[in-house]
């Protein structure tokens, strides 16, 4: 089912109730998911993501903007008559019930000709099960299970129905790091094999980035960037998306741009094709950063951290508007541990250059 | 579904949530009444006069010539003043000495290590199922016995102790860290100053809630102080307000014990409308009315 | 750590010398003197041991009376006012404005002297060769016959008891439910709406079970306190229960004790442990019943 939000925005009250100033959740936010696909909602606490999910879901209204599934409209269509299912935060399992009686609960609430006998409901249930590998536990209560299992009981019970859109509020925030891992496999190979259109919302970029077809950066209610992962990845349309991609994080210098020359403080890093301008914020990708002695960007040498594979070089600069530069390079290099300096050369498509004002980015030609 | 049936569904909605929401008021509003009117009669009641009320063979709801006649009244030719007195004493007296020694021993089983303690804190919780109405038989006897009936003593002695209270405050107390005690020691601090100067201070919520309940609970209380006095000069206002209406013989002067009624039961009502929150939460919390 | 013995039995005496002179040795006591057959308070003396107190008290028709009373009370009451808490507790929790001001006037019988209200109830009841009184007048309105509550028919005296004693006890009860009602998360209540759960089945297959060990609660304590049920009555229909016919069970013990026809500590002792096993069997039936139908999380 092809999901369309237009121009949706959501205005709460203000809490301060001497405000009068109502707070925008969500500004303006225009997106189309296409059929099928798997949706990062993603950005940090505050951004207006899980108000975006409840206007899918329809447990909150819009202020103003339209929502459609497909070409209906559902902007002002209660939420039980939307056809979605939605995974809970906390899983919202109801604690007094079995694992079967919560996968069946909402099937006992259709009615007229949908109405189920029990076997086709007990048939029903034990398939969604299956789907999620839970078929040994149906006997169980939520509070006999382990937290990844829990899981698999809220998204059982909002398949069940076979809804037209899966909504997961933090889907993976109350598990273990291990189980964490495990889960977003799982719930990218069920979106794969039901084929219904999933949105998602996760603060977790890792997360984000590693199962979604789309991502949806969002910060102050209002969208940043949408794309392919990899894609908003390499080409981040501002300093804020670029920043909250990517571990270890960017790292940004203050530059600027002399006579199609880029310089990072007074090291003459490569050239540009944008006019001259006295002041650019610079982002240099961890895994940009290429050792070589006779490399233009010197750095002084703080540590050395061995992660096996990799190495991470740490170092500092003095026009860097981080404490620490993190470099990720080869094990293959050897790196002197007792020097005082490193040099760095960089990779041209790992460099991106921002508007020092608006943070916006300046796509160039990097040589 | 097209627009038309959206405004027609949301329309019905909105008419059905206007119906139920006067469905609840109506319902909450009754009951409202339900509570206030005795109050409202009460007070009413208590401004008439003894003759316009005597006169009236249809009650009234309101008076025009309302009098403080009665309220003068009780405290002259009844001896209500005395009463209160006597119930204030009492509420004082029993509260205090109730917040001493369940200070101590919560602060005993929540802080020191000692041989015994959880047997003696089972023996405790378990007290606690034990009815009143099966130990008060041989208090009754004990205090008559030491010939304290009709005395403070006699009253108070009996109603001290509350193991629902010790249970309460342990518990309250047990979230103190530890460190704060392992650190005190290391100061050199007594054990009693740190009850004083750390624990007490840190817990004082929950000991502000029962003491208001146990305030409550003595002002009302009534079985006990009925069974020990019949001397007037010892009646609480329970036993002065029963004693009132029974010497009335049919013919009671139906205004005064109003204005009696009213007057008892405003220090309560006052403490609950400032204490407000408090109390509701410390009930909620397991405070059963004593 | 080191044990502080001595220190911690200083800390525990105050507490210990209250227990044990006013609840430990009178619970002893108590057993002691429901088996002393004659016991006489006077000369302290009885003549011998066994069963005749029960069989005395079993056998007074005062005591079958307060009996009766004490039960058909607790039949109406524990259910009604129960009932009629959680009505109020779903109403409460489904108003916003005025929802504090409702709460705080429900509240505020807990916080009144149950005699003194009693007295106001009794007044509001009663018709006198002078007048019919507040309610008579509410019934004369609706087209009734006037009724004398407090010195009239059985059942009016029953119903005026229970009524009173339903005002007493709401505010406790509509306190905890409306705190158990607030605790259900919110989100039980979004899932159940995006599968479009009619409103009854959540009621019942949601709200219910989630607070059902308050619910239980209310009821084992409603129990509890209804069965001991004696200063309401007192309020009402005066000292001497016994010609009004409106004892209670707790009153029965009173009066055995103390009064005009007291002095006899072995049968309210005999009477005391009686309604102490009933109160004891009611809860364990009541535990037991829960154990099936009560969901502890």
């Amino acid at each position: 089912m092809r999901v369309l939000l237009q121009n949706l925005t959501k205005k709460f009250p203000n809490r301060n109730k001497k405000e009068k100033e109502d707070v925008i959740a969500v500004n303006d936010f225009t997106f189309e998911i296409p059929d099928g696909k798997l949706v990062g909602l993603l950005g940090p606490s505050g951004c207006g993501k899980s108000t975006t999910l409840n206007l899918i879901s329809g447990l909150l209204k819009p202020t103003s903007g339209k929502i459609f599934f497909g070409d209906d409209d559902v902007t002002n269509l209660p939420p039980e008559n939307r056809g979605i299912g939605l995974v809970f935060q906390n899983y919202a399992l109801y604690p007094h019930l079995t694992v079967r009686q919560n996968i069946i609960f909402p099937l006992q609430n259709l009615k007229g000709k949908n109405k189920l006998s029990k076997d086709q409901m007990n048939q029903k249930a034990l398939e969604i099960a299956k789907l999620v590998q839970l078929d040994g536990l149906m006997d169980r209560k939520p509070n006999e299970l382990s937290g990844g299992q829990q899981q698999r009981v809220a998204i059982a019970r909002a398949l069940v129905k076979i809804p037209r859109v899966l909504l997961l509020d933090e889907p993976l925030s109350n598990l273990d790091a291990r189980l964490r891992l495990q889960t977003r496999e799982e719930i990218r190979r069920i979106q794969r094999e039901t084929g219904i259109t999933t949105v998602f919302v996760t603060h977790d970029q890792d997360e984000a980035m590693s199962i979604s077809d789309i991502i949806v950066v969002m910060k102050d209610g209002v969208v940043q960037q949408i794309g392919a992962p990899q894609e908003v990845y390499d080409n981040p349309s501002n300093l804020f998306v670029a920043k909250f991609l990517g571990t270890p994080p960017i790292s940004i210098f203050t530059g600027s741009i002399k006579a199609g020359r880029l310089y990072i403080g007074n090291d003459n890093v490569c050239s540009v094709d944008i006019p001259d301008t006295a002041k650019v914020d610079v982002g240099i990708r961890p895994e940009g950063f290429i050792l070589k002695e006779d490399g233009p960007l010197a750095c002084k040498l703080d540590r050395v951290e061995v992660m096996g594979r990799d190495i991470s070089v740490v170092s500092q600069h003095e026009a860097a508007q981080t404490t620490h530069i993190r470099s990720i390079i080869s094990s293959d290099n050897k790196v002197d541990f007792g020097a005082s300096q490193v040099r760095f050369s960089i990779k041209p498509n790992k460099l991106l250059i921002f508007d020092a004002d608006t943070g916006n980015r300046i796509t160039c030609n990097l040589q | 579904m097209n627009n038309k049936e959206f405004i027609k569904l949301e329309k019905s909605a909105k008419r059905r949530n206007i119906t139920k929401n006067t469905v609840i008021y109506t319902f909450l509003t009754l009951w409202g009444m339900i509570v206030l009117f005795p109050f409202y009669w009460m007070t009413l009641t208590s401004v008439k006069s003894y003759g316009s009320y005597n006169a009236e063979n249809v009650p009234s709801f309101f008076t025009l010539s309302p009098t403080l006649d009665n309220y003068v009244n009780a405290f002259t030719n009844v001896s209500l003043g005395k009463y209160l007195l006597n119930t204030l004493i009492f509420t004082v007296i029993t509260t205090a000495a109730m917040v001493v020694v369940i200070t101590l021993a919560a602060f005993a089983f929540s802080r020191m290590q000692f041989k015994g303690k959880n047997l003696v804190f089972t023996l405790f919780l378990s007290l606690m199922m034990i009815p009143n109405e099966l130990v008060i038989i041989t208090n009754f006897t004990t205090i008559t016995n030491f010939n304290m009936r009709n005395t403070f003593a006699g009253l108070i002695l009996p109603s001290v102790m509350s193991v629902f209270y010790v249970y309460l405050l342990k518990e309250n107390f047990s979230q103190v860290p530890d460190e704060l005690y392992y650190a005190a020691k290391v100061d050199g601090t007594s054990d009693l100053k740190y009850l004083i100067k750390v624990m007490i201070p840190i817990c004082k919520p929950t000991l502000i809630t029962i003491t208001i309940l146990k305030v409550i609970e003595c002002w009302n209380s009534y079985v006990w102080p009925r069974l020990v006095t019949d001397n007037q000069d010892y009646y609480l206002v329970s036993n002065g307000i029963q004693e009132l209406r029974e010497n009335g013989q049919g013919r009671e002067n139906v205004p005064l014990m109003m204005a009696a009624v009213v007057i008892i039961s405003i220090p309560l009502i006052a403490i609950f409308l400032v204490f407000r929150k408090k109390i509701m939460a410390g009930v909620a919390r397991g405070g059963m009315k004593g | 750590m080191e044990r502080d013995n001595k220190k911690a039995w200083l800390y525990l005496l105050p507490a210990i010398l209250f227990i044990g002179v006013f609840m430990i040795y009178p619970l002893i006591d108590v057993f002691i003197y429901s088996f002393e057959e004659g016991y006489n308070s006077a000369s302290q003396s009885d003549f011998g041991t066994g069963t005749f107190n029960f069989q005395y008290v079993l056998r007074d028709p005062y005591f079958l009376q307060a009996l009766k009373n004490t039960f058909i009370l607790v039949i109406i009451t524990v259910p009604m006012s129960t009932l009629i808490a959680l009505f109020i507790s779903l109403g409460l929790s489904s108003i916003k404005p005025l929802r504090h001001l409702y709460q705080t006037v429900y509240f505020l019988p807990y916080v009144t002297n149950t005699l003194a209200v009693g007295i106001v109830f009794m007044i509001l009841f009663k018709k006198t060769a002078y007048s019919d009184g507040m309610v008579n007048l509410l019934i004369n309105w609706f087209g009734g016959e006037s009724v004398d509550f407090i010195d009239g028919p059985y059942w009016a005296k029953m119903f005026v008891l229970c009524f009173y004693t339903i005002w007493v006890v709401m505010p406790f009860k509509i306190l905890i439910l409306t705190s158990a009602l607030a605790s259900v998360k919110e989100d039980y209540y979004n899932a159940a709406k995006i599968d479009g759960t009619p409103k009854w089945r959540v009621f019942t297959k949601i709200t219910i079970p989630m607070i059902s060990p308050m619910l239980f609660y209310l009821i084992i304590t409603g129990f509890i306190g209804a069965f001991k049920a004696y200063s309401d009555s007192v309020a009402l229909f005066g000292t001497n229960l016994n010609a009004a016919g409106m004892n209670t069970i707790v009153g029965y013990i009173y009066d055995m004790l103390y009064g005009d026809g007291g002095g006899y500590p072995s049968y309210a002792s005999a009477a005391a442990i009686i309604l102490f096993v009933i109160i004891l069997t009611i809860t364990c039936i009541n535990l037991l019943v829960s154990r099936k139908h009560v969901h502890y999380s």
